[in-house]
């Protein structure tokens, strides 16, 4: 072989090889297109067919068995009131859970199953966690079928994102930081308190909220432990005029979620009430889509003072 | 022994015993025995891997954060004699007593002024007017409150690295420490910051004891009063240190000195 066929040689090789460069390239294109196309046609498409029912009214209005006076009122103001119990329950329950297997725990065969468990409780259906807390939090605790239960199933829902979370978190600050809290002469309490915890939040933040935007689009849990599909009133108002000035009573209410008022306008036979879900989707998917935006703004923000 | 160089009587401060340290089946340190002695500087000298920053971190208990590591022998500490590896001993009363200085700056995300009163909060003290004093001491004594008197409240990542390693001092002063160790302090620095944090461990003998480890001869040189060699997790050679750069008693030790080692 003259030195020239070994350089044509070497130059055809490259070239076949590199096809596969190309292949590849338009390849992850179509399939990242076929995503966001499908995504950005639906939301487009319930835009356009909910356009007549983005009025002040429609948020501020009842369900009602006319299509055109109904609204979501119930349904936004229940999805938020479960968030925030959802909120109250997973944040201290997932960040404990976090900071202790990550801190505390000793490293034994226990501690390995409960990891796996924790893992794996992430991929439980959520239909799953509505059975379970219709058996508990409904019936065994008597908390009946309300924004309590709901926000404690959806709690259980995330609990795993949160663990998961915050473990991740905490195992990003360096070993020397937390070398040098207990260089200080810090206890492990007070470096979980004045160190591990505040370093990790902007990575726990972003994790409950990740994890709030998925619960507050689940339906089949909350359908499971029983909430209505028609309900014309609000939970009670937590404060009142009279010592203590604030009551706990909206916790027991009955109540309905935007995906369950969006589900049962879909099963409607009239035409007029599609518009209506249409509308109820787009809100709801934007409802999501603006958590994940504050989660980024959250971890831009708090990441800004923290740099390892 | 080691004789002194003028007149003065040396204390020892503390002092290792047939020190053996393992981290897991591996034994990283074999029956060291030299003392440190009180307001002096002891230079740790040797090759990478020798122990040295085992040795160093052995004095305020840092192993026990790692499970898997165990201690043999002891190291008694002045005046009150205590043996700071010993079960008894509870890891935190030594490293109040004991304060480190880490390789890399490691402030914490944190203002100038949380960083050096950390170690004064955590034993309690939350007083703004002896915080105020006591940080603005420990700056001050750290070289550093010039610069930053005017920005307290600003984040400690905003300084400079050699800024950044002052502050770890001052936080490391802020609690009056009897004895302050050094993990090659300098080695992240370059040579201004390097030769300021230089002239700040020769101040701070004054006050308190120091045992440095570094990698740098002509500094263990300049700075220190005593050096000790360590090849292989034992100590090979210590002295008063103008000796052990002039005349090492060991073949091993000049070799390192002069360069002809590895
Ligand atoms: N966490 C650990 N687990 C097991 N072995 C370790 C661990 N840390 C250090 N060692 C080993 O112990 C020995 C001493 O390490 P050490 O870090 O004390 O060396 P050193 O003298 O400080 O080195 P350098 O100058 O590079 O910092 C080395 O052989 C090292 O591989
Ligand atoms: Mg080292």
């Amino acid at each position: 072989m003259t030195p020239e066929q070994k350089l044509n040689n070497i130059r055809t090789i490259i070239a076949k090889a590199k096809r596969f460069d190309l292949a590849f390239a338009v390849l992850g294109i179509l399939s990242l297109m076929l995503g966001v196309l499908v995504f950005a046609a639906l939301f487009g498409q319930m835009f356009i067919d909910g356009a007549p029912r983005f009025t002040l009214d429609f948020f501020s209005s009842f369900p009602s068995r006319r299509a055109e006076n109904a609204g979501i009122l119930s349904a936004w103001v229940g999805s938020i009131l479960v968030m925030l119990v959802t909120a109250m329950a997973a944040v201290p329950l997932g960040v404990a859970a976090g900071v202790y297997l990550e801190e505390y725990a000793p490293k034994n065969l226990l501690t390995d199953i409960i990891e796996i468990n924790v893992t794996n409780l992430a991929g439980v259906p959520s239909i799953v966690y509505g059975l379970l807390a219709l058996g508990v939090f409904v019936y065994q605790f008597g908390f009946g079928q309300s924004i309590l239960s709901a926000g404690l199933t959806l709690a259980l829902l995330i609990l795993p994102v949160v663990i998961v979370a915050t473990r991740e978190a905490i195992r990003a600050i360096p070993g020397y930081v937390r070398e040098g809290a207990y260089a200080c002469g810090a206890t492990q309490w007070q470096t979980v308190r004045d160190h591990i915890v505040p370093y990790s939040m902007p990575g726990i933040l972003t994790g409950v909220i990740i994890g709030l935007a998925r619960a507050i689009g689940e339906t089949a849990p909350i359908i499971t432990i029983g909430a209505l599909t028609f309900i014309a009133f609000l939970p009670p108002t937590p404060i009142q005029e009279t010592f203590p000035f604030m009551n706990m009573d909206w916790l027991t209410a009955p109540f309905t979620v935007m995906p369950i008022q969006m589900f049962n306008w879909t099963s409607r036979p009239e035409a007029e009430f599609q518009h209506n879900a249409a509308a109820a989707g787009f809100i709801l998917v934007l409802m999501t889509l603006s958590m994940n935006a504050l989660a980024i703004y959250v971890r831009y923000r708090l990441r800004k003072n923290i740099k390892w | 022994m080691v004789t002194p160089m003028e007149n003065e009587t040396l204390t020892i401060k503390a002092e290792a015993k047939d020190l053996n340290f393992y981290y897991g089946n591996f034994q990283a340190l074999k029956g060291l025995n030299m003392p440190v002695y009180d307001k002096k500087v002891t230079a740790l000298i040797g090759p990478s891997g020798c122990g040295k920053s085992t040795f160093l971190r052995c004095f305020n208990r840092m192993h026990d954060l790692y499970p898997g590591t165990r201690y043999e022998g002891g190291i008694n500490f002045q005046p009150d004699n205590t043996n700071l590896l010993s079960d008894k001993v509870d890891p935190i009363e030594v490293r109040m007593r004991i304060s480190m200085v880490f390789q890399k700056p490691n402030p914490f995300p944190k203002s100038i002024f949380e960083n050096v009163a950390y170690g004064l909060r955590v034993r309690g003290e939350n007083r703004r007017a002896v915080l105020d004093q006591k940080v603005e001491e420990a700056l001050r004594s750290a070289a550093l409150w010039g610069e930053v008197k005017d920005r307290l409240n600003d984040l400690a990542f905003n300084l400079s690295g050699g800024q950044q390693q002052r502050l770890c001092i001052a936080r490391a002063l802020a609690t009056d420490p009897e004895l302050m160790l050094f993990d090659e302090p300098t080695s992240a620095l370059d040579p201004i910051a390097t030769a300021s944090i230089e002239e700040l461990v020769s101040e701070l003998k004054e006050k308190v004891t120091i045992l440095i480890v570094t990698h740098n001869m002509q500094q263990a040189a300049r700075i220190s009063d005593h050096t000790a060699y360590m090849y292989l997790g034992e100590l090979i050679e210590f002295g008063v240190t103008d000796q052990i750069f002039i005349k090492p008693q060991q073949k091993a030790t000049e070799d390192y000195i002069t360069g002809r080692f590895g």
